[in-house]
């Protein structure tokens, strides 16, 4: 491909969650950047820039990745998924997001974003998840608010559920009372 | 906290990406997983004046066995080679190793030969490397070398790589009838080694590789010794490792888990033998 | 249908919060998400890499001059715009938000730069370039107060901003009654609750009105708007402050973004453009604000059956380099709690406020309480050991007894209510206590380390705004005037369709008050909480406020939602009056219940709610005489138990004080010296529990916080104030695999004094867990000194006694003593030897040779020739990936020819600064050759310090090393390159180190 000049801005486009979006950028616009001020996707959280809280994270290609380790121009023609595509439709909750609701999984919320990315593609993968293993797969994120218990007890729960439904429809909830 | 400014080719084939390092020099950097390099970049302890992404190398992503060998590309990420169904039988110390590299999220991009480019003497696979006696196979855009694991790694985060050559592949020996067993103690799950002990266990001796201690990791060979004989070959081993304290750990601390762990490790190796 | 029967409460229900849809979709509106107006500018601010250092001089030419950068200011020009904030004691002493003239903690503002976005923001900093003089630097508190130490402010003699000593009852005759006397000294490190949200802000000006408007993630107290408004030299009301609807987080730390809203002020001001700037992770544990830390002797006078009849303490308080208000609140926060759940009926205290070269402290979860608790829970503990006795029969004889409530302190506080022996005794009913003991006795019997641990504490909430002023003296609380309460603020509202809205100036960080502030309303007006809409979001130019507003001392439950309650009862009052008009039946007779006003034992006389709450708007003619409209009514509520201190420094600093009584079995593993937590419960009176699940959230989450204090989490400095824990690598917060599920056990005391009879609860387990945890592992290991962080290394030792030697022929590095510069730098040390084929003469030649020294400083350009052993140079150095522009200056001194030198270098630049030097000697060997031998030392700071230390130590020998191996193979014709690199540039290449993310490389 030809090279990126640094002083330039260039064309960056991709599917966020399932739509197809671009803008422009420099080489070195970070991913998080990209989605939250270009694009205005501003449910993935930024918490510390170098790849260790875990906020940012969304998935690339099907892969977690953490966004502000990530920089626009790799993701061109990729498809990304992040928080603002998990609901299945604005005024409803998914399983996994009801009951984080259920258990107060969540206070200030800042860093439920990428908790939810990353449970989100776990679940896929892992239906049957034991603790240890959801605790192993969320050691990668920081939350200061919650003790992390009910994020955990949250997430057995969505575990549970959605292999419970299998196939069946989704018991998503109203996202209001 | 953002980075300096940049030129940044996806390269569409190797021959392009070596170009690039040819021409720039100690200017140019390759950018894989970017587990590590992106926040020194987001830092600015790191200013090269051109990204060179290999990620999308079809040829650099791939996994093979061959040849007594376990090849792995340089687009291979972590995650991949630890959910590749032939590691436990042919890298079996990998298997043990690799769940302490980050977390599930890092090693969802990271990349093997990333993680052993970067050369961070507690990282996990540069141990292995060293451990199992592996290679660094390095491509320049005239020619090819393969590097032995002992002399890749040459100081804290150095290595025998020239500025204009990026690591093609690693190579792991398929493993055989000898034990294998992995330690790690770290201030919390998935950190950095405080130190990281890998065993390899065979009828006529033990290699100990330990990570986080001394400037690169670092094996020994040991007849098989029993009691004392084994701790006095451990304490001789902890003291040649020179130590240092840090925020995290003191140096008489490292010293002593390579004693202790180290010989928890040994032992554990040769309860695994075949 | 209309129920009349009494329907249950909404308040007391575990309901799901009304925030969490949108926060659990992305919905959410902190304050990066909302939009700025267009043109607004971004805000990027230069740090100093130093401890202690006049700033001697700093160009911003080439930075202006960058496109896309529209201003760069310096300390004096922000005093052009401001006044000094206000210090928290009176004294001669000046605190302004960025360096004037010198700096004095790592992370100190020295400059900011104003760009069109952050990244070129970012890009101009690279071209500021600052000269400083390093001054020696200060770090330990009681080091602080010693002759002789460095000054960091003239108007604080010694560094000791306040020395104040109390003394309630008599101590004095207690102690020399007292059988016993048991003392015990200890620090508490310096951490922080580091919300995952950083801080951020916009700002703009209008000189038109000489008015500044400012959106910024402050969680208050409100009492700082009026030290922002002086600052900016504007009256309270031209400085309208805003806050966004959600925050990520706070703890007590998004108080301490106040001196960056007055430098975002000034920038939009001299800018002409708002201006937006988001503090990044770095920024934010170097220099955003951390807890005290603090040096404590606790002495206490005992009787033989461990009763304890007086305390005796000694506090030295370190505040950091400023003494920015509200400091000292920390070491007063407690001032009328410091015999904790006990009965004690005499008090001694001393109390010192230092300034050391740390970053300045400020609000943090817990807010005094870590401090007090580790040390009266410590000498409890020590006390049962020194006299045989079970610590749980200690603290039960000594607990505050069930029938004593209210209760005086000897200092002052008013215990409001609490069954301190009830809750201990069901906490070790419900949470096993038995089971652990018997665990206990069979570990021990294995030989295994296993400990428990106990803690009791109150739990202040609900702060006395006078109790700061408990650092004065009584003349000067005089002169000053007089503060005390804790004004709350709630509004409700009702619109023309008899929908009811709520505001209170509560400014939540994510603790859901939105949700029970519906709860109380709700119930008020037998509505559902859904029918309430909740803001909390705060403008200090249209809302009711006042000094107490915010987010702080655990004061919603108590405060906030009462002002609620009281606000939403008196509307119900006038709407009951108006119902009554119309159903014919007393206003007492009318009652509220699904979504009607009905009489009383006759539901069918009933209206709708919305139609009588809509009618103030709609026919305010219709109000029975004596009653006022109901469209708006604000509460404002203050307790009278909060008075001012007395004239003998009584102080009720707090208005509630729940309890607390922890326990916990840790086992220690003998190998590793990591403490496996088995079992914690925390048991809890907070009075009347608004909202279950609120409160176990806010009791596991204070939990995981003390848990990091306790193991995980330090601040930490080099001697000579380098910050050494600068990213989320080395400051350490625990993840889901470090902090276990506690086990919770409540009762219920409700609180006289408050309107819905219930207490703070969030930062009690940051009180007592701590305490708890390290009482266990002293428990364990049979120790007196436990230090936090219990991290495993220092635990190990604890354990392991005498190291085993090294082996003939090997010694161990850290048996050298450990070396500081002359400014306290933490010197890296070395030595090595090399063979070289060349005579003396010949390497004494090329290391005196300017030419040779000149060239071998690889990347240098503009070499200036200072003298024949005295060269600067501007070098752009680095190894692998990392690259940094540096000044340097090299020297060569105690020239013995040709036999030794000393090379000496230093360099200052973007990523740190670093200097050493090595003394090389040379000797003839038996061939014609040279014995090169070389001891060194060298130091790093800065920035590559802050983000690298774990890497810094171990590279020291490697790259030295390999310069003079690499000096051995040029002198000895060995074909070493000609351009290798020098010392200089190894020493700098040291800045080179770095320890971030774990994954990959490249």
């Amino acid at each position: 491909m030809p090279r990126l000049s640094a002083d330039q801005r260039h064309t960056v486009a991709f599917t966020l969650n399932g739509l197809p979006v671009d803008g422009v950028a420099e080489p070195r616009m970070l991913l998080s950047d990209f989605l939250r001020q270009t694009l205005g996707a501003t449910g993935t959280h930024v918490g510390c820039e170098h790849g260790v809280c875990g906020a940012c994270t969304v998935e690339v290609d099907g892969m977690l990745a953490r966004s502000c380790l990530t920089l626009a121009v790799q993701v061109d023609g990729a498809s990304i998924r992040t928080v603002e595509g998990l609901a299945p439709a604005p005024d409803r909750l998914s399983v996994l997001q009801a009951a984080f609701r259920r258990h107060h999984a969540l206070q200030c919320g800042f860093c439920t974003a990428g908790i939810l990315m990353s449970l989100d593609a776990f679940l896929k993968a892992n239906p049957e998840p034991d603790e240890a293993q959801v605790r192993d797969l969320l050691s990668g994120h920081l939350c200061r608010c919650t003790g992390y218990t009910p994020i955990v007890r949250a997430a057995l729960e969505a575990a549970a559920e959605l292999s419970a439904q299998d196939t069946a429809a989704c018991q998503e909830e109203p996202a209001h009372a | 906290m953002k980075p300096a400014p940049f030129d940044f080719v996806r390269a569409d084939s190797r021959a392009e990406a070596l170009s690039v390092l040819k021409a720039e020099g100690t200017d140019a950097r390759i950018i894989a997983g970017g587990q590590s390099f992106m926040a020194m970049l987001n830092m600015r302890l790191a200013r090269p004046k051109v990204l060179v992404d290999i990620m999308r190398l079809a040829d650099l992503a791939t996994l093979s066995e061959a040849k007594g060998d376990v090849l792995v590309g340089a687009g291979i990420r972590q995650a991949r080679l630890l959910a590749w169904d032939d590691l436990s039988r042919t890298l079996p110390l990998i298997a043990k190793a690799l769940p302490y590299t980050g977390h599930v999220q890092t090693r969802a991009r990271g990349t093997v030969c990333g993680s052993i480019a970067h050369a961070d003497p507690s990282a996990e696979l540069p141990l292995c490397l060293v451990a199992l006696k592996g290679h660094v196979h390095l491509a320049t855009a005239k020619a090819k070398r393969k590097v032995a694991a002992a002399d890749f790694f040459t100081g804290m985060m150095a290595t025998a790589k020239a500025d204009d050559e990026m690591i093609e592949a690693v190579s792991f020996p398929v493993a055989g009838r000898e034990g294998t067993a992995f330690r790690e103690i770290a201030r919390r799950h998935g950190d950095f080694a405080i130190v990281a002990c890998g065993a390899v266990a065979t009828d006529t001796g033990i290699r100990l590789a330990v990570g986080g201690v001394a400037d690169v990791p670092t094996a020994r060979d040991f007849p098989l010794l029993e009691g004392s004989a084994l701790d006095d070959a451990l304490n001789s081993f902890a003291y040649e490792l020179d130590a240092r304290d840090d925020v995290h750990a003191s140096a008489r601390y490292r010293r002593e888990l390579v004693r202790r762990i180290g010989r928890a490790t040994i032992e554990e190796a040769l309860t695994c033998r075949a | 249908m209309l129920d009349v029967s009494h329907k249950e409460n909404w308040l007391g229900r575990d309901v799901e919060r009304v925030e969490d849809a949108a926060l659990l979709t992305g919905r959410g509106r902190y304050m990066d998400d909302l939009g700025t107006r267009p043109g607004t500018l971004h805000m990027a601010i230069l740090r100093s890499p130093h401890a202690h250092a006049d700033i001697v001089s700093i160009n911003c030419s080439s930075a202006q001059q960058l496109t896309g950068v529209a201003a760069v200011l310096t300390g004096e020009d922000i005093t052009k715009y401001t006044t000094s904030l206000v210090v928290g004691v009176k004294a001669p002493v000046t605190c302004w938000p960025m360096a004037v003239g010198r700096v004095r903690y790592v992370g100190e503002p020295v400059a900011l730069v104003v760009a069109r976005d952050r990244y070129v923001a970012e890009d101009a900093l690279d071209l500021i370039e600052v000269r400083y003089e390093t001054r020696t630097a200060v770090v330990d508190p009681l080091a602080a107060m010693e002759d002789g130490a460095p000054l960091l402010h003239d108007g604080f003699a010694r560094n000791t901003a306040s020395d104040r000593s109390f003394r309630y009852g008599d101590p004095e005759s207690a102690f020399a009654a007292a059988a016993h006397r048991i003392s015990l000294s200890m620090h508490y490190p310096r951490n922080s609750c580091t919300p995952i949200e950083t801080y951020g802000l916009v700002a703009e000006y209008d000189p038109g009105e000489d008015a500044y408007d400012v959106l910024a993630n402050f969680q208050g107290p409100f009492s700082i708007h009026a030290v922002i408004s002086r600052a900016l030299k504007v009256p309270g009301n031209r400085l309208r402050l805003r806050t966004p609807p959600d925050s990520g987080g706070s703890f007590g730390i998004k108080q301490g973004i106040f001196p960056y809203i007055v430098l975002g002020a000034v920038a939009a001001r001299v800018s002409g453009k708002p201006v937006k700037w988001i503090e990044d992770r770095l920024e934010h544990l170097m220099a955003s604000v951390s807890a005290t830390n603090r040096a404590t002797t606790l002495t206490a006078a005992v009787t033989p059956e461990g009763r304890i009849t007086a305390l005796d303490w000694d506090q030295v308080e370190d505040c950091g380099a400023h003494l920015r208000a509200p400091e000292p609140a920390t070491l007063y926060r407690m001032h009328g709690n410091l015999t904790g759940a006990y009965d004690i009926p005499h008090v001694r205290v001393r109390n010192r406020v230092v300034v050391t070269n740390k970053c300045p402290t400020g609000l943090n979860r817990g807010f005094g309480g870590p401090q007090v608790y580790f040390a009266l829970e410590r000498l409890v503990q020590r006390i049962a050991v020194e006299l045989g006795l079970d610590p749980l029969a200690v603290i039960r004889r000594n607990l505050v007894p069930t029938g004593a409530f209210p209760y005086r302190t000897a200092p002052g506080a008013l215990l409001d209510s609490g069954d301190y022996a009830g809750t201990l005794e069901k906490g070790i009913a419900e949470g096993g206590l038995a089971e652990l003991l018997a665990r206990r006795d069979a570990a021990r019997a294995e030989g295994r380390l296993y400990g428990i641990g106990y803690a009791a504490a109150v739990e202040p909430s609900i702060s006395n705004m006078g109790y700061i002023a408990t650092v004065l003296t009584p003349a000067e609380r005089k002169k000053a005037g007089p503060k005390n309460g804790a004004q709350a603020t709630a509004t409700i509202s009702i619109d023309p369709v008899g929908s009811v809205s709520a505001h209170v100036a509560s400014v939540p960080q994510g603790q859901g008050h939105r949700t029970v502030i519906a709860q109380v309303v709700a119930d008020a007006f037998g509505l559902a909480p859904a029918d309430i809409r909740v803001n909390a979001e705060m403008d200090t130019a249209k809302d009711a406020w006042s000094i107490a507003s915010g987010n702080y001392s655990s004061r919603f439950a108590g405060a906030v939602a009462g002002a609620a309650s009281l606000a939403a009862k008196r509307l119900a009052e006038r709407l009951a009056r108006i119902a009554a008009a119309q159903l014919n039946v007393p206003p007492d007779e009318v009652v509220f219940a699904g979504g009607k006003l009905a009489a009383k034992g006759n539901p069918g006389n009933a209206l709708s709610f919305s139609r009588v709450a809509a009618l103030s708007h709609w026919s305010p003619a219709q109000l029975p005489d004596d009653t006022a409209p109901t469209i708006r009514e604000t509460a404002f509520w203050t307790p009278p138990e909060l008075t001012a201190a007395d004239d003998a420094d009584h102080i009720n600093s707090s208005l509630c004080y729940g309890f607390i009584f922890d326990y916990c079995g840790v086992e220690i593993d003998r190998d590793t010296g990591e403490i496996h937590i088995d079992r914690y419960v925390t048991a809890h009176d907070c009075g009347t529990i608004l909202h279950p699940g609120m409160v176990d959230g806010q009791i596991r989450g204070g939990f995981a916080h003390a848990l990091g204090a306790a193991l995980l989490e330090e601040y930490a400095y080099g001697p000579d104030g380098s910050f050494l824990t600068g990213t989320f690598a080395d400051y350490l917060l625990p993840t889901t695999t470090e902090v276990p599920e506690p086990v919770i056990i409540h009762t219920q005391t409700p609180s006289p004094f408050t309107p819905l009879g219930a207490k703070g609860v969030g930062e009690g387990n940051c009180m007592s867990t701590p305490a708890c945890l390290a009482n266990a592992v002293a428990d364990a290991l049979g120790v007196a000194d436990i230090r936090l962080p219990m991290v495993p290394s220092a635990i190990a030792a604890l354990i392991q006694g005498e190291e085993r030697p090294a082996p003939e022929g090997l010694k161990a590095r850290s048996n050298a003593p450990k070396a500081t510069g002359a400014k306290g730098e933490k010197m890296m040390r070395g030595e090595g030897r090399a063979s070289i084929g060349a005579p003396p003469e010949k390497i004494w030649a090329m290391l005196l040779d300017p030419k040779t020294l000149e060239s071998i400083i690889p990347g240098a350009h503009g070499v200036e020739k200072v003298s024949d052993t005295h060269f600067r140079a501007d070098v752009t150095l680095g190894i692998g990936p990392v690259k940094g522009r540096y000044r340097a200056e090299v020297t060569l001194s105690d020239l013995d020819a040709p036999k030794a030198v000393t090379l000496g270098g230093k360099v200052e630049g973007n990523l740190g600064f670093g200097g050493g030097s090595g003394r090389i000697t040379l000797t003839p060997d038996a061939k014609g050759g040279t014995d090169l031998s070389y001891t060194y030392e060298a130091f790093v700071g800065g920035k590559v310090a802050s983000v690298g230390g774990r890497l810094l130590d171990g590279a020291a020998k490697v790259i030295i090393g390999q310069f003079f191996s690499a000096l051995a193979r040029r002198a000895g014709g060995s074909g070493g390159a000609a351009s290798g690199p020098g010392l200089l540039a190894r020493i700098l290449s040291l800045l080179s180190l770095f320890s971030g993310s774990k994954g990959d490389g490249k």
